[in-house]
């Protein structure tokens, strides 16, 4: 397999821009293959290049892996560096509004060199862990590099310079909508999926309720709302004055609640199912009230797959919240459509790359709590 | 019919097979036994190619197994495992219809075929045919299991521990089904199973195995009556030996014919070993016989078991 | 004397059936929207154009269902093909690094894939196309893994061991056992596609959320309402209608 991914991986290199410069933002770039940039002493980049195509011939060892792993590791830091540093070395000489932006070379080797380095932690044997400790110490590199400037001259970084405040402030609201959605959600969640597991009779009704809710696209449910909250706003006029509204945060932050109520009830009810019925009769056996049942032995067990539906339901809210963006409640998404709409992709990525990087660190932090949880049983 | 030479097969450092030579030849029906991890199994599965042999040769019908393509051997090999393998998607009849289906046999064919080999294994053919296999107990679906692998007609019966996961009544009904089948086809069947008894109750040969060699391959009476070595002993039970060996003959050998009997009589087909269970159970010294009319034959004494056939 | 039990004869069924209802429903709204003009004119009296009219909502309609259709096809037949292939020992060595991409891939929103094919592509309906088809993959991949891996390894067993080759092992066993799982990935797939469709209308594609960003840009409530009904519907019924189907393939476990 790493056969083929260094196949495409060279593919790529030689067949896409690495880097493009254009003369201002407006105009595409022309593009800079990866064999034009590497002269002088950057061709040390060479040697972990190298490496990996030697590891497709030599016998899988877990010696040879961990080679693998990290040569390409270190490959990873060093073309992140080098597109900063070419940045910087032609934005000393070309036209003061020119751009220098990421090609599509530079995408398709990260992916398909990260892709390898978890090929060769996995066949060397190690578990998940070590991967995003592999992953977390190359994005500190990175970040690295970015806090020392490096790769200030990519137009990715210039956007997000320009616009730092409208960025900070966007990132912010992101956060606030996913946060303030979490609190009704699991308020009013985690009692009605307890409410649904101890009722048989509505609990189909509830559910194919919440079904359908799921299935209706964002934007109309969004835009369900916002007639009948603006009337709301209209009658009731210190709800109009507190920013409740047809457009903005309410109609965003109450759509985003219904979404995320069904993985949270289903995940509540189930996990609450998950404790069998011999177990709860032992237990009221033994002396213990509804209520302690409840605490020590219901929802330890039901716990982990609470944290489930919360991971699921995080990571649902920050996707939906950029779809919010359309009808006003800002975030993060509105710099993507921003960029949507005037077809710059250092926009769209400004808005796209923070809401992925909190996705999966959200989705990788409640995966590390649930696994956690289950050591400590 | 097959014959395995000098055949190795390891897994990774392990050998599981050393250097093997087996012969079955038509009409037998060989019961491969050992303990667990003595490689029955595999040599059963290199037969039918579903295990490729490192070393050796394999012949059926005296051609290299490799010459063909394995789905071509396997359809003339029927086959059946412990865990069945219904396709629960199918029905009876249906999965009954598998091989015929790929061997293209036409509709009619294949449906009076399903209702024989149903009538066969003792099922109703009309109440089970469109029946789904989760609707089936264990037994029943067992036995549309044997009625599968024998669909097209195969020249040779694959088992591997067919009867191992049914409880001991429908095991035993099961096994004389399969040992009235092979009398009445003269097919010739390798059958794996860790069960004595089995072994001795259905085999015309007997093989055992113990980590990948044979140790004795034999008929029941000569593996009972002359094992080759400790092993053999203890494997076949050392304290037992003797009422096994009652197992293999039944009160048709040691009647004396026209002789007067008291009491309930037994049935001529009863082994030696069931008489001597009644005699206990009865406390008494004489049975009367008789034969699948119901007619007296004879009368069998407790003390003519211990006599010496030869 | 005991009533007779009289099963609801056709009529009765569909009358409880809700798929009937909500198909019914949107069947009328489509093609009837206009005539609610009187509804609209009276619930959004400041409006000079109460039901949108730059575009017909059947054409709408189908140009939302078109684009949906012909995305999740090639999602469907790409994402079933890689998920045999990673599944038989050919492939075996990409599974790992493929259910890791699909994971990954869906924690993504969907989106974003539309935003970034859009400066790379251009605008109108291709971006939107390859976006769905993209992100559709994923789902189908995932589920025709957990199918495929569900089917009895008895029963592939004895497939092998009666003398199937391997495509009619696929075709005979695999692929019918693994269907209703697979199905369950395709509907996921067409009900994230149909949400995604309605904002490609944001980059030029013709879909039913023209009318709600139209709606939204122009602070025109009614064309945003009847944009949101006519495409919550369209996703109600489908899901239904998919629900049926998963059903129907799986009906074999049903019979008692």
């Amino acid at each position: 397999m790493l056969g083929t991914l260094v196949v495409i991986a060279a593919a790529a290199a030689f067949g896409m821009a690495f880097v493009a410069l254009a003369p201002n933002r407006l105009v595409q770039g022309t593009g800079i293959g990866l064999s034009d940039l590497i002269h002088g002493w950057r061709g040390v980049i060479v040697v972990p290049m190298l490496l990996l195509c030697i590891g497709i011939f030599m016998r899988p060892t877990c010696r040879t892996n961990l080679m693998i792993a990290l040569a390409g590791s270190l490959l990873l830091v060093a073309l992140v560096w080098l597109a900063g540093d070419e940045a910087t070395r032609l934005s000393a000489v070309a036209p003061k509004l020119s751009r220098v932006s990421l090609g599509g070379a530079f995408w398709v080797l990260l992916v398909v060199i990260w892709l390898a380095v978890v090929d060769a932690l996995q066949r060397a044997g190690l578990g998940a862990m070590w991967r995003v400790v592999v992953g977390a110490a190359v994005v500190a590199l990175v970040t690295g590099l970015v806090a020392w400037g490096e790769l200030d001259q990519l137009s990715l970084l210039k956007e997000y310079a320009n616009r730092q405040e409208v960025f900070h402030t966007a990132l912010l609201r992101h956060v606030q909508i996913v946060g303030a959605t979490l609190v009704p959600t699991l308020l009013i969640g985690v009692p009605l999926g307890w409410a649904l597991f101890r009722s048989e009779r509505f609990a189909p009704v509830a559910f194919a309720f919440l079904n359908m809710i799921q299935t209706v696209p964002s934007i109309a449910l969004f835009g369900l709302l916002i007639a009948p909250l603006a009337l709301l706003a209209a009658t009731v006029p210190w709800l109009g004055q507190m920013g409740v509204g047809g457009i903005g945060l309410a109609p965003a932050i109450i759509a985003l609640t219904l979404y995320a109520l069904l993985p949270i009830v289903r995940s509540t009810a189930v996990g609450l199912g998950q404790v069998p019925r011999p177990v709860i009769e032992a237990a009221a056996g033994m002396g213990l009230t509804p209520r302690q049942i409840f605490w020590k032995v219901q929802a330890p067990i039901a716990l982990p797959l609470l944290l489930s539906g919360i991971r699921i339901t995080t990571v649902q809210a920050i996707g939906l919240t950029v779809v919010a963006a359309l009808i006003g409640a800002g975030g993060l998404g509105s710099i993507m459509f921003q960029g949507l709409l005037s077809s710059a992709l250092d926009l769209v990525l400004l808005g796209v790359l923070p809401v992925v990087a909190m996705a999966i660190m959200v989705d990788a932090v409640f995966r590390f709590m649930t696994l956690m949880l289950g050591r400590s049983h | 019919m097959i014959e395995l030479q000098h055949v190795s097969k390891a897994f990774g450092r392990t050998k599981a097979i050393d250097d093997l030579s087996l012969t079955v030849r038509k009409g037998e029906f060989i019961v491969l036994i050992g303990s667990s991890g003595c490689g029955k199994s595999t040599t059963l599965k290199m037969m039918n190619r579903l295990v490729e042999h490192d070393s050796g040769r394999i012949l059926f019908e005296g051609q290299e197994i490799r010459g063909f393509k394995p789905e071509d051997i396997r359809r003339r090999m029927g086959y059946v495992i412990q865990s069945v393998g219904l396709f629960p998607h199918w029905t009876v009849e249906r999965n009954i219809a598998t091989v015929p289906e790929l061997l293209q046999w036409p509709g009619p064919r294949i449906r009076d075929r399903v209702t024989e080999l149903l009538q066969l294994l003792d099922l109703d053919p009309a109440l089970v045919r469109g029946r789904y296999p989760h609707q089936l107990s264990g037994g029943q679906q067992q036995r549309v299991g044997v009625a599968r692998a024998l669909a097209s007609d195969p020249e040779v019966l694959l088992m591997d521990e067919p009867f191992g996961a049914l409880d001991p009544l429908t095991r035993l009904a099961l096994q004389k089904e399969l040992a009235r089948i092979h009398i009445a086809s003269g097919k010739t069947i390798v059958l794996v199973t860790h069960d004595i008894d089995e072994a001795l109750r259905l085999a015309t040969r007997v093989v055992l195995l113990d980590h990948g060699r044979m140790v004795q391959s034999g008929t029941p009476l000569q593996i009972l009556a002359h094992p080759a070595n400790e092993f053999v002993t203890d494997f076949v039970g050392r304290s037992e030996i003797g009422i096994k060996l009652l197992g293999l003959q039944t009160v048709a050998s040691r009647v004396r014919r026209n002789e007067p009997g008291e009491g309930a009589p037994v049935a001529e087909t009863l082994t030696l070993r069931e008489a001597l269970s009644v005699f206990v159970t009865r406390e008494v010294e004489r049975l009367a016989v008789v034969d699948g009319d119901g007619h007296a034959i004879g009368c069998l004494h407790l003390g003519d078991l211990v006599k010496s056939d030869e | 004397m005991t009533e007779t039990y009289r099963p609801p004869g056709v009529l009765g069924m569909l009358v409880r059936d809700p798929l009937v209802w909500a198909l019914t429903a949107l069947v009328l709204l489509t093609f009837g929207m206009d005539s609610l003009r009187p509804l609209f004119a009276a619930a959004f009296p400041e409006l000079e154009r109460p039901v949108f009219a730059q575009d017909t909502f059947p054409a709408l309609m189908l140009a939302h269902i078109r684009l949906v259709a012909v995305s999740s096809g090639v999602a469907i037949v790409a994402g079933v093909a890689a998920g045999v292939f990673v599944t038989r020992s050919s492939g075996a060595e990409f599974r790992s690094m493929v259910e890791s991409v699909v994971a990954i891939g869906q924690t993504f929103p969907p989106v974003a894939v539309l935003a970034v094919a859009v400066p790379l592509i251009g605008f109108g309906e291709m971006p939107a196309l390859i976006a769905l088809a993209l992100y559709g993959l994923l789902p189908v991949v995932q589920q025709t893994i957990a199918g495929l891996e569900a089917v009895p390894h008895a029963a592939r067993e004895v497939a092998k061991g009666l003398g199937m080759d391997a495509i009619q092992v696929l075709n005979r066993v695999d692929l019918p056992l693994a269907l209703p799982v697979i199905i369950a990935g395709v509907r996921t797939s067409v009900i994230i596609n149909i949400g995604t469709a309605t904002i490609a209308s944001t980059v030029g594609a013709k879909t039913l959320g023209t009318p709600i960003i139209v709606g939204l840009s122009g602070f025109n409530t009614a064309y945003i309402l009847q944009g949101a009904v006519l495409v919550g519907l369209l996703a109600i019924v489908t899901d239904l209608a998919f629900g049926r189907l998963e059903r129907q393939v799986d009906r074999w476990r049903l019979v008692a």
